[in-house]
């Protein structure tokens, strides 16, 4: 190549960005498809085993519903804090962005709580049978996401309390708050596979 | 592209480049020291790292090769047994499809694809670097247990019930199963970072229709790692709890079903063999473009060929399971998809055999390698359309003529344009030219042995010498082919170990290589070789397809910090510069969270409180990892917001 006498100057750039901009929106959309086509394929899993088995619940009464639809309640409340802190955040609001990260992480225990009373409702073991097995995966499987999301948040409350602080922890709060949707939105199909589809299906 | 006339830049003359180029040395520097080894996340150092130990792994895998053919040379051997002769096989595939075939196409992913875009550095060193040490440490791990007599044995997709609770005690299978969690862990969290460099770090003006192939290729293979490993990791944990937990996904007793496993293990396993292939099918185009002297043909139908081929990828698994008994129709439904493949790896051909039909081919090793591809796919690709039909591959099924198609395929396909790009890339990599001569016998001696070796193994098939059987008795007549194609199989070994004398002595002694010995046409060779810490200085813009080979001076980009590690991130589509983003600096985490995580993953097979307890270690590390160093105390930052000092953000 010859050299240069032309030039794009990049020093007036902006130093980060929200949404698309950032790299880290980019990782975090690639863990959601590595996670969906998981519980994806866990759900397909599940309807096969269905498909082959002669009862279904196997031996067992369909799970029941009261905790389950509290931590549906719940985690479908949360999303409006997880809205707003992720609103503050673009506005560099440290204040509000701590209060409404406060809420989730209040909101996120509370949902751990009811999660954990779920798993005796099941109304089966794990190592029960077949469908036991895959619906003490699906419960787990989402169970996981809740603590480690609650662990995630924790920390990220923690930084944004204690400092050090700059722009690139609001775009981490948003982010965080994308992650937090996606906890929310995959837990609706799995709600309905493990306690609509028993009665239902 | 036009960018600024600035001629009269200070920055652009001689003298303050230099000094840029200093400065940026320092600032990119990697720790050094013990601790600094293990805190490197240089894209290329980890690359080539990724690099040598796959190597490492597809030796190991050969070694095995070797063994199991020195038992079948002739019939009633008794140099291994069949308990042994069982691992062996079983670690052979292993290694070689989890331990050599993907690591070593994300290992130059990790290290080409940031130079052949242009950009400073990978999205994520630390993730790689992550990345990397998990797919080591699964590596010892599965050759630890391996000589303590506690090798798989169930081959490499580890069918249940065989590989399940009742038929496999002790801990062979979970010893599979961990080992399939630590690559696909690794895998995973590389194809990410691939996925997002390719993305948002492109040169200016490298708009999607002027990405190199060979980024393509990562890009398409980085996709399918996305969406084809949750099927296995999902597959090999159900396994492993039903071995040690006590659930019955795979129980047909308690409702469960094996062949739920063998779904989910080839909706996973047959687009593994095209995140293999289609990383080698980019480097022909490459090797084809550049030692043709012109620019590929039909740029825009290999990149769908190679798209389209991922999608269709998805659509096969069940040709894997024709023996099973599965419904007719489904059956002729992925008979038609399996035929379908034929179509956009048939386009590809075409555009190769174009491209040299109307360039000036010069017949470099490199070179070499692309036309045996040809030779030698081209007969895997034929036994593949054959296998497609189902009464042909019920004939065959578990014989030796499937061995010999899946070589054909894997060797042929993958390995073969892989040795090439390796010897394209080595000066590149190290400064260094291979030596042509030498490199031509090792080539000549893979071509004969790979043939004499996999060759007969059809007619083998086609006799009905089962795949898997420790040895034969004398009076089938299989006892002549076997011989040849173990004598091939040394003379395969023959030829890497020449390969190896070869960069042994050209490491050495070889021709120092200028920045594009090869007068190729991508950035990589925009660049010293080896490259530089920071890779380019000033750095490029593209505004075309070819950008070294275009006549036309581009601009460059200036602008961006010394002092600090600050990478160009740019559009999606047509990589218009969007932000400077600092990276992360280098840092021990990585290596300590895969610590962290092996240990949990080893434990769980013996308790599953490992689980458990194995987390909080890291969760620790994980924390430390992610820990900002940069910022201010929070009244400080307040106190800047309400004053108006934030820095602008992108809108």
């Amino acid at each position: 190549m010859t050299p240069a006498s032309r030039a794009i100057d990049v020093a007036t750039l902006p130093r980060y960005g929200f949404g698309h901009r950032s790299l880290t929106w980019w990782g975090t959309l690639g863990l959601l498809a590595i996670e969906s086509t998981a519980f994806g394929l866990a759900i397909v899993a599940y309807l096969y085993l269905k498909g082959r088995a002669d009862e279904w619940p196997t031996a067992a009464l369909a799970p029941r519903m009261f905790w389950a639809n509290l931590t549906t309640a719940i985690l479908l409340v949360s999303a409006v804090p997880n809205e707003l802190a992720k609103r503050a955040a673009r506005r560099l609001d440290l204040g509000r962005v701590r209060l409404w990260l406060v809420v989730c992480l209040v909101l996120e225990i509370a949902v751990i709580a009811t999660r954990a009373m779920e798993f005796p409702l099941l109304n089966v073991r794990w190592d029960a049978n077949a469908y036991g097995s895959v619906v003490w995966t699906l419960l787990g499987l989402h169970t996981t996401h809740l603590i480690t999301d609650f662990g995630d948040s924790g920390v990220l409350t923690l930084l944004m309390m204690s400092g050090p602080v700059n722009e690139n922890r609001f775009v981490d709060v948003a982010e965080n708050s994308l992650y937090w949707y996606f906890v929310i939105a995959s837990w609706i199909p799995i709600y309905a596979v493990i306690y609509l589809v028993p009665r239902f299906g | 592209m036009r960018g600024q006339d600035l001629a009269a830049d200070p920055r652009l003359e001689p003298a303050a480049l230099a000094r840029e180029a200093r400065l940026l040395a320092e600032t990119w520097a990697q720790p050094r020291g013990i601790v600094g080894w293990f805190s490197n996340t240089d894209h290329k150092t980890i690359g080539l790292r990724f690099l040598v130990t796959s190597f490492v792994f597809f030796a190991l895998g050969g070694v095995l090769a070797a063994l199991m053919r020195i038992q079948l040379a002739r019939p009633d051997a008794h140099f291994l047994w069949p308990d042994l002769y069982d691992q062996i096989f079983t670690m052979h595939g292993t290694t070689m499809m989890f331990l050599f075939a993907v690591p070593v196409m994300l290992a130059l992913g990790i290290y080409f694809v940031p130079l052949m875009i242009g950009a400073r550095d990978i999205a994520f060193p630390r993730l790689v670097a992550f990345g990397y040490y998990m797919f080591v440490f699964g590596g010892i791990f599965l050759y630890v247990m391996f000589l303590l007599n506690t090798g798989p044995d169930n081959g490499w997709f580890s069918y249940v019930p065989l590989a399940g609770p009742a038929f496999s005690a002790g801990k062979r299978g979970d010893v599979w199963a961990q080992l399939i969690t630590f690559t696909e862990v690794s895998a995973l969290v590389v194809a990410v970072a691939l996925i997002v460099t390719i993305f948002k770090m492109r040169a200016p003006g490298m708009s999607l229709n002027r990405v190199p192939i060979f980024v393509w290729g990562m890009l398409v293979v980085s996709f399918m790692i996305l969406f084809a490993m949750p099927a296995v990791m999902l597959a090999s944990s159900w396994l492993i709890m039903d071995r040690l937990v006590g659930t019955h996904v795979f129980n047909k007793a308690q409702g469960g079903d094996p062949l739920l496993w063998q779904h989910l293990f080839w909706f996973f396993a047959h687009p593994e063999v095209y995140i293999i292939f289609l990383p080698a099918q980019a480097m022909m185009s490459t090797l084809i473009s550049t030692f043709s002297r012109r620019p590929v043909f039909g740029y825009l139908a290999l990149v769908l060929s190679l798209s389209a081929t991922a999608f269709i990828g998805f659509g096969v698994w069940v040709h894997h399971m024709f023996a099973t008994g599965l419904p007719q129709l489904g059956a002729s439904f992925f008979t038609a998809a399996s035929l379908m493949i034929v179509v956009p790896t048939g386009v590809q051909f075409f555009c190769w055999i174009a491209t040299l039909w109307s360039g000036r081919p010069q017949f470099t090793v490199p070179m070499l390698y692309a036309l045996g591809f040809f030779a030698v796919f081209l007969i895997g690709g034929l036994t593949g359309v054959m296998l497609a039909a189902v009464p042909l591959n019920q004939q065959v099924h578990d014989t030796f003529f499937v061995v010999a198609h899946l070589h054909y395929v894997l060797i042929g396909g993958a390995v073969f344009p892989l040795l090439g790009m390796v010897f394209y890339w080595f000066p590149k990599l190290t400064g260094r030219l291979l030596d042509n001569g030498i490199g031509t016998v090792a080539f000549w001696t893979l071509f004969v042995g790979f043939n004499l070796t996999f060759f007969p193994q059809h007619i083998l098939g086609l006799e009905g010498m089962p795949r898997r059987v420790y040895t034969y008795p004398a009076a089938m007549g299989w006892g002549g082919l076997n011989l040849m194609s173990s004598i091939g199989a040394m003379t395969i070994g023959v030829s890497m170990l020449i390969y190896l004398y070869n960069v042994a002595v050209s490491l050495r002694r070889g021709e120092v290589a200028a920045a594009n010995p090869w007068e190729a046409s991508t950035l990589e060779w925009a660049t010293a070789s080896p490259p530089p810490p920071f890779n380019f200085s000033p750095m490029p813009t593209v505004g075309d397809r070819d950008p070294l080979w275009s006549p036309d001076p581009q601009p460059v980009v200036v602008g961006l910090a010394t002092d600090k590690r600050e990478v160009l991130v740019t559009q999606l589509m047509d990589a218009v510069p969007e932000l400077a983003r600092k990276q992360p600096h280098p840092t021990i985490w990585p290596f300590l969270a895969a610590v962290a995580v092996s240990v949990m993953f080893v434990w769980s097979i013996f308790s599953p409180w490992g689980v458990i307890y194995g987390s909080i270690p890291i969760a620790i590390t994980f924390i430390g990892w992610f820990w900002p160093t940069d910022g201010k105390r929070p009244q400080a930052f307040e106190h800047d917001v309400a004053s108006g000092h934030v820095q602008e953000r992108a809108v």
